[in-house]
């Protein structure tokens, strides 16, 4: 079946088999590898992208469905090479270890900061708690949310 | 995991959904958010043969004020039910019982009647509806139907709707008060109940407490007849025939449903 939809701000055109998740076409079709497939059961967040802004978990929904909808992939983040806010402030705060469940951390907080610009603490980890890290590395993580969302609204 | 091959039917109004419905019958499934039919379908549980989806229904979305109740679009979203104002002045258990329901990305894509047509006995919102007395608006090919809450949930992840019908919307009465309780205990973030308790107006709904969300009848008498929240909330389990697995035995449960009963007639939230 053909889809039309936007990835990444460019438009793309595709023919897909109606099973196949958001997340393998965004890797296989697009080239787009930054969503992970961790758990594959909708618990650890590792390949939530944007759909129209809002974060969701790219393994449980179809291609199919993102038909006529925005994608945001952390590819889509840097605009002309330059780093998000977001992605600047888990560099700052050390806010990863081993890297998997970053670029889904990244894309959470960065839907979490447009629904809600000025989080406390304690919103931000109600906020992630979608995103799981195994190197449980949670402290860093929403220490860079916190200085993120400082500089974003400077 | 990948889903087994399926058609795909993309409905472009509620009547076309119908007409594939008709067309289809038990072969076919309706796909809202996804959020229950595709984990099923990921562990092939469920199976398929062509996959309506009424996702991009306009008519489906959306909650309005109708007299004494909030009417809500079967495709609305828990993230739109928890954030309404409309919701959070005038059933606010209904916008926390959203709120409970897996985690933000979760919240997102998954869809108030698609949690309700699921009827996952452990789930908040079968839970919230029943301890409202809230209904279910289903259309068919006779026409509309509409199903009180406490009939619409027949069995163990199984409801009253037909292969052929669809869940439209769900009306929940105006309960404005701050006379509510919610409970849910879990283990680990984002899960489903252990047990769940849901109490406004006298009426008191259990989660995970039997094959559907079942009414704390004897409780209930109790509070209609004076008891405090105390005695009542010790009648709570009675009657109840708790499932064991993993996480809880049947009188481990029992005992969950009384204390959580009693906090929720305190009108807590947690």
């Amino acid at each position: 079946m053909q889809i039309e939809l936007t990835v990444n701000g460019a438009p793309r055109s595709d023919e897909v088999e109606p099973r196949l998740l958001l997340v393998h076409y965004l890797r296989q079709r697009c080239g787009l590898r930054a969503a992970n497939v961790g758990c594959d059961t909708t618990s650890c967040g590792a390949c939530t992208v944007l759909v129209n802004g809002r974060s969701v978990k790219s393994c449980t929904m179809l291609a199919v469905q993102a038909a006529g909808q925005e994608i945001t992939t952390a590819e889509g983040l840097a605009a002309g090479g330059e780093m998000h806010p977001v992605q600047e402030a888990f560099r700052q705060e050390h806010g990863l270890q081993c890297g998997f469940c970053t670029p889904g951390m990244v894309m959470a907080a960065t839907g979490l900061l447009a629904e809600n610009p000025h989080p406390t603490e304690t919103e931000v980890r109600e906020g992630l708690e979608g995103n799981f890290c195994r190197c449980t590395g949670y402290h860093n993580i929403v220490r860079a949310v916190l200085a993120a969302a400082e500089t974003m609204s400077a | 995991m990948i889903p087994a091959p399926f058609e795909y039917e993309a409905a472009e109004s509620a009547g076309h959904a119908l007409d594939l419905l008709a067309r289809y019958g038990e072969d076919a499934k309706v796909l809202a958010g996804g959020h229950s039919l595709l984990p099923m379908m990921k562990l092939r549980l469920a199976v398929p043969s062509v996959v309506i989806d009424i996702g991009r229904v306009s008519e489906l979305a959306g909650i309005r004020a109708d007299g004494d109740e909030l009417v809500i679009g079967a495709t609305t979203c828990h993230a739109d039910v928890a954030a309404s104002d409309l919701v959070r002045s005038q059933t606010p258990l209904l916008a926390y019982a959203a709120a409970q329901v897996g985690d933000p990305q979760i919240r997102h894509r998954g869809t108030i009647g698609g949690s309700l047509a699921h009827a996952d006995p452990a789930a908040d919102l079968p839970m919230a509806l029943v301890a409202l007395g809230g209904s279910m608006e289903i259309a068919g090919p006779g026409g509309q139907r509409t199903v009180s809450a406490d009939d619409f949930f027949a069995g163990f992840f199984e409801t009253s709707l037909e292969p052929d019908e669809l869940l439209t919307a769900v009306r929940v009465p105006r309960r404005p008060g701050p006379d509510w309780g919610y409970q849910k205990f879990v283990r680990r973030a984002n899960d489903w109940a252990i047990v769940g308790v849901a109490a406004a107006g006298g009426r008191i709904a259990l989660a995970n407490m039997g094959p559907v969300p079942v009414r704390a009848t004897a409780a209930e008498q109790a509070l209609a007849g004076g008891a405090s929240a105390a005695d009542a909330a010790a009648l709570a389990a009675e009657g109840t025939d708790p499932a064991e697995d993993i996480h809880a035995d049947r009188a481990y449960r029992q005992h969950l449903a009384r204390v959580l009963t009693r906090r929720a007639l305190e009108h807590q939230t947690g």
